[in-house]
């Protein structure tokens, strides 16, 4: 009844559990690889699958509502829609995975896409008080959105990620004054070192951002009735605000899978490079995968590290090698190692990255320049090229992405027409290394609390 | 299960990584894409079904295949896990 473990699954039953990109995408995978057996997915929100990037962009500046983010579905996937449904357990021998209403659905192989959620600020410091706000859901932008139309005198955006900065510009964009901490010295500084950080930092300024680097907040107080009054930073100074938004980074959502025997925790759950979960004690589990923000994994491009990509491109990557890998037999398998990409639109900018900037030691601006806004940096370690962010240049990513698919040397030899005469490459600055060091743990970029 | 209404509601998605601002979906759907600020594009996944014929050329009109077109997704929403 029963297909063997290590042969390649087409009929029978697989479980997704998390039904939003990565699940959605996996799930029409699985059909276009030919599975014809009982698909069921296990989502524990209501909605059908949306879009998460818009919330903090379109959705919270007002342009576009949540009933306007739902993700196509591109083929019919025949498939049994548990939402509104936690998955609370797995039982990994008895290949059972438990629901928070007691009842269980058995699988012949799972895809574990359950994704990642925002670190809440700890209660103790004011995370219960009304107004204190994170990102991730629908609900979380429409109750946030919510909070914007009351007209705040203030919002206080901590931590300057990617999220944080989205949030500041919508926030700007709706006329209200926004106070940003960040506990590096620059934006983005984790993610894009603080050469490229400084000069998003001028975004930031120049829409009327009271941006305050090197801070972090120490508390957030209330009124007695428990609204949010004002947050007290580490530099002793106050800032009154009545809404703040939490940007500081991601939890995995793997409580679900503790006491299974996976290796899992708030930094993921780990698989191989074929997306098969591991097991604590490491040795890969069969009938078990992962995809999605919510996975680790060794990409053979950067060894010697778990890496963890909470992008919108990985998510749809991984979920196709994963149905893949769960529909074939041993000799098809195959390995996950994408190009990283993604994009973020802030302050009337489009910046987009590929490869992994925080890994560098090096960077260059190799087209534009920083002062005119619109510019391609290029990230070298050792001498390698490793990835590049452009602003408002979109077009000409495509060239660096191969030259870093190719392990191109740093600096690049690129003779683009609207770059300076001369590459003057600098050390890319990233907080907590120093100059000309290689990074320790770089690759489990984006670490916790530097990025979405 | 999956029953399709006799207009299927029109659903697109735009992967915003191969995205390079060309605009031509811009000029050939303005209602549902616009550009926000210089190269950011915007737009609507779920568009009144009336502009059916403007969103399909816009997505054969994109020079680099972003905008991926689909229906509806018509889950059941149930609580109701099986015992099996
Ligand atoms: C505000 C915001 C802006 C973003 N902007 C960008 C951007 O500009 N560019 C970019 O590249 N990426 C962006 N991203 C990241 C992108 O949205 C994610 O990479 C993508 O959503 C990952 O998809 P996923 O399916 O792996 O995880 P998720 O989208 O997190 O989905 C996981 C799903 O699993 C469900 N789930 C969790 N636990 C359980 C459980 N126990 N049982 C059942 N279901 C469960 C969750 O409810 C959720 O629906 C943004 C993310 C956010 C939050
Ligand atoms: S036509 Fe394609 S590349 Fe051009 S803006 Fe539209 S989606 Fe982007």
């Amino acid at each position: 009844m029963t297909a063997p473990a290590a042969a390649g699954l087409r009929t029978g039953r697989i479980v997704v559990v998390g039904a939003s990109l990565a699940g959605l995408r996996a799930a029409e995978a699985l059909r276009d690889e030919g599975f014809t057996g009982e698909l069921t997915l296990i989502g524990e929100e209501p909605h059908e699958p949306y879009d998460r990037p818009p919330l903090s962009k379109a959705v919270l500046s007002g342009r576009l509502s949540c009933d306007h983010i739902v993700l196509p579905q591109v083929r019919n996937i025949d498939a049994r829609w548990l939402l509104g449904t936690r998955a609370t357990g797995l039982d990994v021998p008895g290949r059972r995975v438990e629901l928070a209403d007691g009842r269980s659905v058995a699988y012949d192989r799972l895809l574990i896409a359950t994704g990642t959620r925002a670190r809440p600020w700890p209660v103790q410091a004011g995370g219960r008080l009304d107004g204190v706000h994170v990102l991730r859901t629908r609900e979380d932008a429409e109750r946030l959105r919510g909070a914007l139309l009351a007209s705040p005198s203030r919002v206080l955006v901590i931590g300057a990620g990617f999220t944080g900065g989205e949030v500041a510009s919508s926030c700007r964009e709706l006329g209200l004054a926004v106070t940003v901490t960040q506990r590096s010295a620059t934006p983005l500084a984790s993610a894009l070192g603080g050469v490229i950080g400084r000069a998003t930092a001028d975004w930031y300024r120049e829409a009327g951002v009271d941006l305050r680097p090197h801070t972090t907040v120490r508390t957030l107080e209330g009124h007695p009735s428990g609204r949010l009054r004002r947050a007290v930073l580490s530099d002793g100074t106050t800032v009154d605000a009545e809404v703040a938004v939490v940007a500081t980074g991601a939890l995995a959502n793997t409580e679900w899978l503790a006491g299974s025997g996976l290796a899992a925790d708030h930094r993921g759950a780990v698989s191989d490079a074929g997306c098969r979960a591991m097991t604590a004690d490491g040795r890969p589990v069969e009938d078990v995968f992962v995809a999605g923000d919510v996975a680790r994994w060794p990409h053979p491009r950067y060894p010697g590290q778990l890496l963890r990509l909470d992008h919108w491109d990985n998510a749809v990557a991984q979920a196709r090698t994963a149905a893949h890998n769960i529909t074939h037999g041993p000799g098809e398998q195959l390995v996950h190692r994408p190009l990283p990409a993604f994009w973020s639109q802030q302050f009337g900018r489009y910046l987009k990255s590929i490869g992994v900037p925080a890994l560098a030691d090096q960077v260059v601006v190799t087209q534009g320049s920083l002062d005119r806004r619109q510019f391609v940096a290029a990230y070298g370690l050792q001498g390698r090229l490793v990835g590049a962010v452009a602003v408002d240049s979109p077009r000409v990513l495509e060239g660096y992405a191969a030259l870093v698919e190719s392990g191109a040397p740093f600096p690049p030899l690129l003779g683009a027409s609207d770059g300076p005469d001369h590459l003057d490459p600098v050390d890319a600055a990233f907080p907590g290394r120093a100059a000309g060091s290689p990074p320790d743990h770089a690759v489990s970029a984006p670490a916790p609390t530097a990025h979405r | 299960m999956i029953t399709q209404p006799p207009s299927p509601p029109l659903r697109l998605v735009v992967d915003l990584n191969r995205c390079q601002s060309y605009g031509q979906c811009v000029y050939a759907a303005p209602t549902v894409f616009r550009f926000h600020g210089e190269e950011s594009l915007e737009y609507d996944y779920a568009p009144d079904a009336g502009v059916r014929r403007e969103v399909a050329r816009a997505a054969a009109a994109c020079p680099v295949q972003a905008i991926t077109l689909g229906g509806a997704t018509e889950p059941a929403p149930t609580a109701s896990g099986d015992d099996r």
